[in-house]
């Protein structure tokens, strides 16, 4: 009785020296480790993803589940000209407001390098437009931009340079790129503030030694400092392409994808379809057509981060 | 004593409520069901945040205590941005869960049909009591078979001018045909007070001014069968020229950006002459009549006066927005709602509710037209008969979902939008016609 009392109650301690010694695997480990993240990014990106694909298979209007239809989606889209003009303004949205927010932040970055008074307030000053909630700042953007009311036009009409008001977001030329100043604004702190943080990475001996060499700042920038910072900026790139090519909460606000969709993106675009007019498979089908575009533009920017950090 | 631990405490706070028949909190989660007093049926209402804010202050204020006192329930206003509806109803119809009641705009209960409850018998005990509803209202919260929806308030489109600046320009009576209204504009714009129009991507001006225009023309996106599309024809056309010179000799050319608000603001701000609107203009001139001023220094609520969008070759049309509440089908309180539903619609209480909005919001059936409210103030008077004048987004077809389609993609807007930004108006309709017989599948 006695001992088996005893083996009842060193068992409970045995098999914990077990598990614990069955964490020393480290296969096991790391799969314990992981699966919490396994678990959110299944739940959170992974399924969603995978009900997006099938929506766009089917034919699923809100409220009444649909049947697949194979691509029928897909080349509903294909025909339709809002589609391509979304397509179109997506691209050019995304490469234009990409080179002028790493070109500016690149910039900003190296001034904010420097040494300085109030240095640490100016850093935390930049940053400023990428804290406030999107909505709320482009909101007062869209004050801005208003047609009537336009402080914009008010400051250059009382410094002389236009004589008639400017129709920011009414002129169809005009719309996308209002669209993209705010987009570059509201970006720039990003790629400064993560390119200052690659540049401190860079130890200053070496554009000393470039400097006792004879080499002008240009060049020191050009030969010491652009190498070196370039893996950052990929990855900066990288997430800036991604977010800027989804991007909804801009358009959204300013212009819902007016006028004519002269500012129409493919999330706007989707959104329209999918909740406006419920067809919920459509607007899949427009989300699911970003993916190849992304899905491109990722792999190639990798491959090119592996070659640089390989050199 | 006994060692205190938490199942204890659980048992020993019921105690006291022994005393009134229960076993305590203990007791409680033994039969896994709420108390009584927890039971009480809560109906959550999800509605826009209405442009008259007097109209949600009266139901937060006022009649919400009054239905739960009268139907023995808890109701649960929730208002939001009037964009938002659409997001919210769509996330609720595919989670199954959400408001039990949720206001739609326009045709858009047609699209969302499947998911909503039959409200036919509430909604032909009214009518019956009521007069009858309208057409436009029953073509939106119909589906042909059932109703889908229970109307709710018809919110008049009128054009909204200054009195003065008309006599100024010469224009004693405000216009009767497109043709005068284009005239007026030339002149009134010559004098600094353009007219005010919406062509954006907007979901109330811009379609109600667009499609009565086309119509007043004789222009249709699709005939009667709802299958023929035949907007490519001289009629749309020569809507289309007269809308892109009209634009250029009378209106304020930031039109084509605005949204539903900012023709409101350059109206109280002196800055348009015209612009139609519901009342809400008028309304907050009303509400603060201190702070919106003629030049001349006089209360600009004494210079407002509202009239019909003018006659065409082929007429005379309004959109007029309608709201109706749908009870959805996923909601386990449908009675609850339907009975809340109903005892809103009761002549004695919608009439609190159809006073306060002062006319910019008239009543789904013709009884409403008979209010004294129309009496008390002659500005708001044409808006009387408004939901007589009003034709659907869709016609000649029915306000189903493909019509829907067209008006949510903005194509009808876009077409004129594109025409006044330079695109030659035999092509904006071309291209039109293209979209909406993609939209019809046709």
């Amino acid at each position: 009785m006695a001992t088996q009392d005893a083996s009842l109650v060193a068992s409970p301690a045995r098999r914990a020296v077990r598990r614990v010694r069955q964490l020393e695997d480290e296969r096991k480990l790391a799969f314990l480790l992981l699966a919490p993240t396994g678990i959110l990014l299944g739940l959170f990106i992974a399924y969603p993803f995978v009900t997006g694909i099938w929506l766009a298979l089917t034919d699923t209007r809100v409220g009444v589940p649909g049947d697949f239809v194979g691509l029928k989606n897909f080349v509903k889209i294909w025909n339709d000209s809002i589609f391509r003009i979304a397509v179109w303004n997506t691209v050019w949205y995304t490469f234009v407001t990409t080179v002028f927010k790493l070109a500016l932040g690149l910039w900003l970055a190296v001034l904010l390098n420097r040494h300085f008074r109030g240095k640490a307030f100016v850093r935390a000053f930049v940053l400023l437009p990428f804290i406030i909630p999107t909505v709320l700042s482009t909101f007062a953007w869209k004050w801005m931009f208003d047609p009537t009311f336009s402080v914009l036009n008010w400051l250059l009409w009382k410094l002389g340079i236009i004589d008639a008001r400017i129709n920011w977001l009414g002129d169809p030329d005009l719309a996308l790129w209002s669209v993209m100043v705010v987009n570059i604004w509201r970006g720039v702190p990003f790629y400064a503030i993560t390119l200052l943080a690659g540049l401190q990475t860079i130890s200053p001996e070496l554009h000393e030694a470039a400097a006792i060499d004879g080499a002008r700042p240009w060049q020191r920038f050009w030969y010491v400092t652009w190498p070196l910072l370039l893996p950052v900026t990929m990855v900066v790139t990288l997430f800036s392409v991604i977010q800027t090519f989804a991007d909804f909460q801009l358009v959204y606000v300013l212009t819902g994808g007016g006028p004519a969709n002269a500012t129409q993106l493919f999330a706007t675009y989707a959104y329209q379809l999918g909740i406006g007019t419920g067809l919920l498979s459509e607007g899949a089908a427009i989300s699911l057509a970003m993916f190849p575009i992304l899905f491109l533009v990722v792999i190639l920017q990798l491959l090119y981060i592996r070659r640089v950090e390989t050199r | 004593m006994p060692k205190i631990n938490r199942r204890n405490m659980l048992k020993l706070t019921g105690g006291a409520a022994v005393a009134a028949k229960t076993a305590g909190l203990a007791g409680i989660l033994a039969t896994g069901q709420s108390p009584v007093i927890a039971q009480t049926t809560t109906v959550h209402w999800l509605k826009w945040n209405d442009f008259v804010p007097a109209g949600d202050e009266i139901l937060r204020k006022q009649m919400l205590a009054e239905g739960e006192k009268a139907l023995g329930i808890k109701l649960n206003l929730e208002t939001i941005g009037l964009n938002d509806l659409q997001a919210r109803a769509t996330a609720a119809i595919q989670a199954k869960s959400g408001a039990d009641i949720i206001m739609a705009f326009n045709n858009n209960a047609q699209l969302y049909a499947e998911s909503c409850a039959d409200v036919s018998d509430l909604c032909e005990d009214v009518a019956k009591q009521q007069g009858g509803y309208y057409d436009l209202a029953k073509a939106q919260a119909n589906d042909g078979k059932r109703w889908i929806a229970v109307p709710y308030c018809i919110i008049g489109a009128m054009i909204a001018y200054r009195k003065s600046w008309f006599d100024e320009a010469g224009i004693g009576k405000f216009p009767e045909t497109w043709e005068q209204y284009r005239e007026a504009g030339k002149k009134l714009k010559a004098k600094g007070h353009p007219v005010g129009q919406s062509l954006g991507h907007t979901v109330g001006d811009a379609p109600a001014f667009c499609y009565p225009l086309l119509w007043s023309f004789g222009g249709r996106e699709v005939e009667a069968d709802g299958k023929t599309v035949k907007l490519n024809s001289k009629e749309t056309v020569e809507a289309v020229k007269f809308m892109t010179a009209f634009w250029k000799e009378g209106h304020d050319e930031g039109g084509v950006a605005w949204d539903d608000s900012n023709n409101n603001r350059a109206f109280l701000s002196g800055t348009i002459s015209a612009t139609l609107n519901g009342a809400s203009i008028y309304i907050e001139s009303l509400r603060k009549p201190d702070s919106y001023k003629t030049e001349a220094g006089k209360q600009m609520k004494d210079d407002i006066l509202h009239a019909p969008l003018p006659k065409g070759p082929a007429g005379q049309f309004g959109v007029h927005p309608f709201q109706c509440h749908m009870v959805m089908g996923y909601s386990k309180n449908q009675k609850a709602a339907k009975e809340f539903l109903s005892w809103f619609h009761s002549p004695a209480v919608y009439d609190k509710w159809f006073k306060v909005q002062k006319g910019f919001a008239t009543g789904p059936t013709t009884s409403w037209e008979k209010s004294t409210l129309w009496d008390e103030d002659p500005v708001m008077a044409p808006y009387r008969v408004a939901g007589r004048l009003g034709r659907v987004y869709g016609y000649a077809g029915p306000a189903g979902q493909k019509a829907a389609e067209v008006l949510s993609k903005y194509i009808i807007v876009d077409m004129f939008a594109k025409a006044v930004q330079g695109m030659a108006a035999e092509e904006a309709v071309k291209w039109a016609e293209g979209e909406v017989k993609k939209a019809y599948g046709t």
